[in-house]
């Protein structure tokens, strides 16, 4: 067998996941000289970019505009695009292993974590990555049922996401039609009954999540006034000292910013924000149609553990809310893909550095690996994924030097080609996915908005002329 | 960011050492593995000390003997121990201020991993390179 990775004999690649942590995974395999090296990038839907184009809340356009980079990627003559194949259902984990000599699961935390909590099944108890699909515009998404006919809303967690799933509810119409907001969420938050969003972290302003520009921003809507509970807004003594010692300055900003919406009186907008610090929900309580109508918080302080992190415990006190809607944002998980092994309990691809490990042995699965949020678990910004490739690259081509590599019996562009048009007739490309774009810009352009998205498969389908 | 961040790419073994072992199996484990210090555990794997290649260090300049001595002999008995959900950046402080660099972290009582310095260091690098990358595509973004 000639040496693998020269012009004659590519190293193939299968990346698993058109997501940014795909994109800088292709990325940093195209940037080493030393091996020629092609990309076919699989993703189950017909569209790239993952939670760029279905988690990146709509009013944060610039944020999307990393798309750019990977469309440059994208132009590398190794790359090739399959969207709308599902592995695991069009093609299977062993089937990749008869093309390409490695193998890169990069599919990201789709799934929320349960707040474990009596009542959390109600109807209007409800997970906010799901709202987020919803008004991103995400296919599967498109029909789903949410009541904005309530006035009283509670999203419990202060990440990001909690974040952006505020925000989307407390937007004026107007503010959200000049984005790329799918258009069935924009007529139906058109429509909105909600008047109160409360914001629920466990632990207090100096340990919450969200950056300065994201809880500065809460203060800036158009009919939106921000509240923090005066007596929460303080910062208790083991946060007081945590903050003198680090003296970290983004930390001091944030809590600045938090203490300047303490007790603000209403300034007369139609809606409210109100943050409340160290609360968690204990009960949902529900009407007898099985609805939820309240929300049952316990009051918690904060102690400091062994290693100095402070923590939230629960205390006797405790408050009940009417609340018609819960959206939670307390974490997110990835979903097992069959045949790789998962760390359940975390819900990430068991590995390390992401070579995929076996649980028996511990001893690396050759040819598999991970990137990403399916690696790493939830965190960071989209721009955290590109050392994490990297780590993953590093250690795909020490394999590759040490022949540590998959055997595959048809080791070709075309040969693969074949059998996905084969498996899955209707694929993307990233010439489909290009024109499907430049549509989407078209229509966006006639009403100022950055682009209006096809938001089903079979329309995505017909657009580009495949069906 | 949180410690689970860091334990989740480090596979999910841990490398032990009971206390009546000698200090010439730790070293050939330390070595074998490339790493800096191993967590003694008791026969339930319950942690009960930390063996770092500083204590050992430390014993062989006055003992040329330090083989034949025991890891219970040596090791580190009070031991901090980290939560998966705790704030590197807390470890981190803990760390520097007491001056020990590796720290084990047990979940409901079961130990389930280790986590050094470097460890933290290494993420919380990676961390500020993607804001920096990150903020700077928006910078270089148009705003049309």
């Amino acid at each position: 067998m000639s040496e693998i990775g020269t012009k004659s004999n590519p190293l193939r690649v299968a990346v698993i996941g058109a997501g940014p942590t795909g994109f800088y995974t292709a990325e940093h395999l195209f940037k080493q000289k030393e091996y020629v090296v092609e990309v076919d990038m699989f993703d189950r839907l017909p569209t790239p970019y993952g939670l760029v184009r279905y988690g990146v809340a709509p009013d944060h356009q610039k944020i999307k505009s990393v798309t750019a980079v990977y469309d440059r990627i994208a132009q590398n003559p190794g790359f090739r695009f399959f969207g709308n194949v599902q592995i695991g259902k069009d093609i299977t984990a062993s089937d990749l292993c008869q093309y390409y000599h490695q193998i890169v699961y990069t599919t990201g935390a789709q799934t929320d974590r349960q707040m474990n909590i009596p009542g959390e099944d109600l109807a209007g108890s409800l997970p906010a990555t799901e709202f987020v699909a919803w008004y991103n515009g995400h296919p599967d998404f498109r029909d789903y049922d949410v009541d904005l006919s309530h006035e009283n809303v509670a999203v419990v967690g202060v990440g990001n996401v909690a974040m952006d799933v505020a925000r989307i509810l407390c937007r004026t119409p107007e503010e959200l039609a000049t984005t790329d907001i799918a258009d069935y969420a924009l007529e139906k938050l058109r429509h909105s009954q909600v008047k109160n969003v409360y914001i629920l972290g466990r632990r207090g302003p100096a340990q919450a999540a969200f950056t300065t520009p994201e809880i500065k921003e809460l203060g800036e809507m158009a009919d939106t006034d921000a509240y923090v509970e005066p007596d929460e807004a303080e910062l208790d003594a083991l946060s007081e000292a945590a903050l003198a010692v680090s003296s970290d300055r983004a930390t001091m900003k944030k809590v600045e910013v938090i203490q300047s919406y303490a007790g603000r009186p209403s300034s007369g907008k139609t809606r409210r924000l109100i943050l409340r610090f160290l609360v968690s929900p204990v009960e949902l309580f529900g009407d007898d149609t099985g609805q939820v109508v309240a929300m049952r918080m316990v009051k918690n302080k904060l102690y400091k553990t062994d290693s100095g992190t402070l923590r939230p415990k629960a205390t006797d006190s405790f408050e009940e809310i009417p609340v018609g809607l819960v959206f939670r944002a307390i974490g997110y998980r990835g979903v097992p893909i069959p045949g790789v092994p998962f760390y359940d309990s975390w819900g990430v691809i068991l590995n390390r550095e992401g070579r995929v490990i076996d649980p028996e042995t511990q001893a690396p699965i050759t040819g598999q690996y991970t990137g990403g949020w399916i690696k790493r678990g939830p965190s960071g910004v989209i721009g955290t994924n590109k050392p994490d490739a990297l780590e993953t690259v590093q250690n795909m081509l020490a394999d590759v030097a040490a022949g540590e590599i998959l055997q595959p019996q048809h080791p070709t562009r075309a040969a693969a080609a074949d059998f996905i048009a084969a498996k899955q007739p209707d694929y993307f490309s990233y010439d489909d996915w290009l024109k499907l774009d430049a549509i989407e810009v078209a229509r966006g352009k006639a009403q100022g908005r950055p682009r209006v998205k096809f938001t089903s498969v079979p329309e995505m389908l017909t657009a580009v002329g495949k069906k | 960011m949180k410690v689970r961040r860091i334990l989740a790419t480090k596979g999910m073994r841990v490398i032990t050492i009971g206390p009546e072992q000698q200090i010439r199996d730790a070293v050939a484990i330390l070595a074998r593995h490339n790493i800096g210090a191993l967590v003694v555990v008791d026969t339930t794997n319950h942690p009960i000390g930390i063996l770092s290649e500083r204590d050992i260090i430390r014993e062989s300049a006055s003992n040329e003997q330090v083989f034949d001595r025991t890891v219970a002999d040596l090791m580190t008995r009070d031991v901090i121990t980290g939560m998966p959900n705790d704030d590197t950046h807390s470890l981190a402080h803990t760390m520097t201020e007491r001056r020990f660099r590796h720290m084990p972290i047990v979940d409901e009582g079961v130990l389930i991993g280790i986590v050094s310095i470097g460890d933290i260091l290494k993420a919380e690098r990676d961390q500020y390179r993607g804001e920096i990358d990150t903020l700077e595509t928006q910078i270089m973004a148009n705003d049309d």
